[in-house]
């Protein structure tokens, strides 16, 4: 008999409507239709949803964390893209 | 029969078919084919033990003779349970647990479409509850059914033998007698004859294309609905009742 | 020159968990630190997975509707529980189902609990209120630990467990507030659980062979003694509240530790059921293995049916 396992799926839930979908976990599934099923049945047990998504994990891309580096540090000094860098006058409003 | 008298009755037949299936299901819990159907399964067990104890409990209320939801659950002796044979057979093999559930939830989902337009309130509300869990348990067992008969050689072969066994089963969904009667005329309860068809319609199509058949032979048993079921159920019933039947009147 | 990197990569690491930066899936981590882990974390898994079994012996005798209900959820949640425990082990590249193959051929282990049998409704009651509870006293700390994915899953499990602790206790006062018979089967009850759930916590520190490193890593926050004492300390009180008594006549409160001494644990007997020889070894890794086995078509048929599906979708479009 095969030993294959059924693969591998992340799954993301929306809490409620008006948030986007956040990483929940993941799980085993033959197809998308039982992995649907399956996310529902594993990670909504306590209405902790109102849509599901779900990636066969192979799919996903990550970044390289060895990357990390040059990926995300050069952000960390562009100060300037945050609001709080500039100076504003006392008294202003609605800035 | 009066209405109440019938009424009773029928909410007694509802709630002995969810009790006795979710029970069933339950003896699944810790050993299922795979850690996400052992949960899958539990759900529908839940939600069947659920059904159960908002019929009950209505059924103790129209009663009117101080028995409460558990007292009908766990205190009526074996000939008093009126479930339909089908759902007190045993679990079987993953399959045979499928195409039981497969049967009744393509049932169920009809009844409880008709039950939402009931004329009793509180039948009407438990069935809008109910009839979004029978939704999901369908698409569960019908998308199993799918899978296991259109699968393997073995899977189709064991799943195809639990269809012909189990279809035995199948005509008593749909047995009427004085109590539906009654409710019928009430505008209580739908007539379940009106969706014969659409039932062995809904089912076969979902056979063929997992490629399973119904059999040729059409020869039913009947007996659930009357008190009169198979020797599964004594079982069953010894250990429903253990702790209420060894422990009299004491609370847990 | 590979040498040096491999230390400064080490270095960089135990930097980060000194700084309780977690760790995720792809970065850098020692094989030790791994190996650590996956051994920790499938060992939690098998304990939930193995845990659903001597509380699923009740559930078709629990004694009411409500009941039934409660202890089927909570079963239920074991399986999931062990289900993102067992995710967070894939990250460490640990296949689900080799896994799962150790648990069954017996070179990975679970908590010993579990090799003890449920033999009254009042079993019910003490998994609940000591084993969940232990449990929780050791999963609390595990939400800060270093590895992302573990913490995380633990953050999950902690949060549902809440109410099985509870839904314990509540069994055992009403067992507690009941019948002469029902007391009686709580007391007895009692007096068979508590030992056994002493030993969840594990070795005496003095003992224990993994302790140091692993708080070094963060994967674990507190010693074993550290935590049984908190259990101890925690449950104590909550006997007496409902008339209870701890079979342990050396347990009394010290006024100057402000703790509860309490007597020695019987370690022959942990190490009996650690080595195998409990009273339910041999029964509850064969439960899992028959439901691995009578499962093994069914997956295979919803295997064979995806591949056979994503065939013909090729061929239609």
């Amino acid at each position: 008999m095969s030993k294959k396992e059924w693969p591998l799926w992340e799954v993301f839930i929306r809490s409620k409507q008006g948030l986007s979908h956040k990483h929940a976990g993941s799980l085993r599934a033959p197809d998308e239709e039982m992995a649907i099923n399956n996310a529902r049945d594993v990670y909504t047990r306590r209405s902790e949803g109102v849509s599901i998504w779900v990636v066969e994990s192979k799919n996903v891309v990550a970044s390289d964390p060895s990357e990390a580096g040059p990926m995300f540090e050069p952000a960390n000094s562009k100060i300037y893209r945050h609001p709080t860098f500039y100076e504003v006058p006392e008294g202003i409003k609605h800035m | 029969m009066t209405k109440q008298e019938a009424l009773f009755e029928f909410l007694l037949r509802k709630a002995d078919d969810s009790l006795i299936l979710g029970h069933r299901l339950s003896e699944w819990c810790g050993h299922g084919p795979i850690l996400e159907e052992d949960i899958a399964l539990t759900n529908i067990s839940l939600d069947l033990i659920g059904q159960a104890t908002e019929l009950y409990k209505y059924a103790a209320e129209v009663e009117d003779k101080g028995r409460t939801e558990d007292d009908l659950a766990f205190l009526r002796i074996e000939r008093e349970y009126k479930n339909v044979l089908l759902v007190e057979q045993l679990n079987g093999d993953f399959g045979k647990t499928i195409v039981r559930q497969f049967f009744f939830d393509h049932f169920e989902h009809l009844l409880y479409e008709g039950l939402m337009n009931s004329k009793d309130e509180r039948i009407s509300a438990i069935a809008t509850k109910t009839i979004k869990e029978v939704k999901y348990h369908l698409r569960h067992s019908s998308e199993w059914i799918i899978r296991l008969g259109d699968g393997t050689e073995e899977s189709h072969d064991r799943v195809q033998a639990s269809v012909k066994d189990l279809s035995r089963f199948i005509n008593e969904l749909f047995y009427q007698d004085e109590v539906e009667e009654i409710l019928i005329k009430e505008g209580i309860i739908p007539d379940v004859k009106e969706f014969r068809v659409a039932f062995e319609n809904n089912i076969e199509k979902i056979l063929e294309e997992a490629t399973l058949k119904l059999p040729e032979e059409k020869w039913q048993l009947t007996g659930g609905r009357k008190g009169v079921h198979s020797e599964h159920l004594g079982y069953l019933l010894a250990e429903l009742q253990y702790m209420q039947r060894t422990y009299p009147g004491m609370e847990w | 020159m590979e040498k040096d990197n491999l230390e400064a990569l080490d270095k960089n690491f135990q930097d980060k968990v000194d700084r309780e930066i977690k760790i995720e899936p792809k970065d850098y981590m020692p094989d030790a630190y791994r190996k650590t882990l996956i051994r920790q974390i499938s060992q939690h898994a098998h304990s939930e997975i193995v845990g659903q079994l001597p509380e699923a012996n009740w559930v078709t005798r629990a004694p009411n509707l409500r009941r039934k209900a409660v202890l089927l959820a909570k079963i239920q949640d074991e399986a999931g529980h062990g289900l993102y425990l067992y995710s967070a082990v894939e990250t460490l590249g640990a296949d689900r189902e080799d896994t799962i193959d150790d648990l069954h051929s017996g070179k990975a282990k679970y908590s010993s609990i579990f090799n003890y049998p449920t033999l009254t409704w009042a079993d019910m009651g003490m998994v609940g209120w000591l084993v969940d509870g232990a449990a929780i006293m050791n999963q609390v700390p595990l939400c800060r630990c270093s590895y992302g994915p573990y913490a995380r899953a633990m953050v999950r499990v902690c949060k549902e467990e809440s109410f099985h602790q509870r839904q314990g206790f509540e069994i055992v006062t009403q067992l507690a507030r009941g019948t002469q018979v029902q007391k009686e089967m709580a007391q007895e009850s009692l007096n068979r659980w508590w030992w056994p759930s002493l030993m969840m916590f594990g070795p005496n520190d003095a003992e224990s062979t993994h302790t140091a490193q692993s708080m070094a890593w963060k994967i674990k926050r507190n010693t074993n003694d550290e935590l049984r004492q908190m259990f101890v300390d925690a449950t104590v009180p909550q006997a007496e509240l409902i008339g209870l008594k701890i079979p342990d006549k050396d347990l009394k409160f010290n006024e100057e530790t402000g703790h509860y001494d309490f007597g020695e644990i019987d370690w022959d007997e942990f190490w009996q059921v650690v080595k195998g020889y409990g009273p339910c070894n041999d029964e509850r890794v064969a439960a899992r293995k028959k439901a691995k086995e009578d499962g093994m078509w069914v997956r295979e048929a919803a295997n064979v049916y995806a591949e056979k599906r994503a065939r013909r979708n090729k061929k239609v479009s």
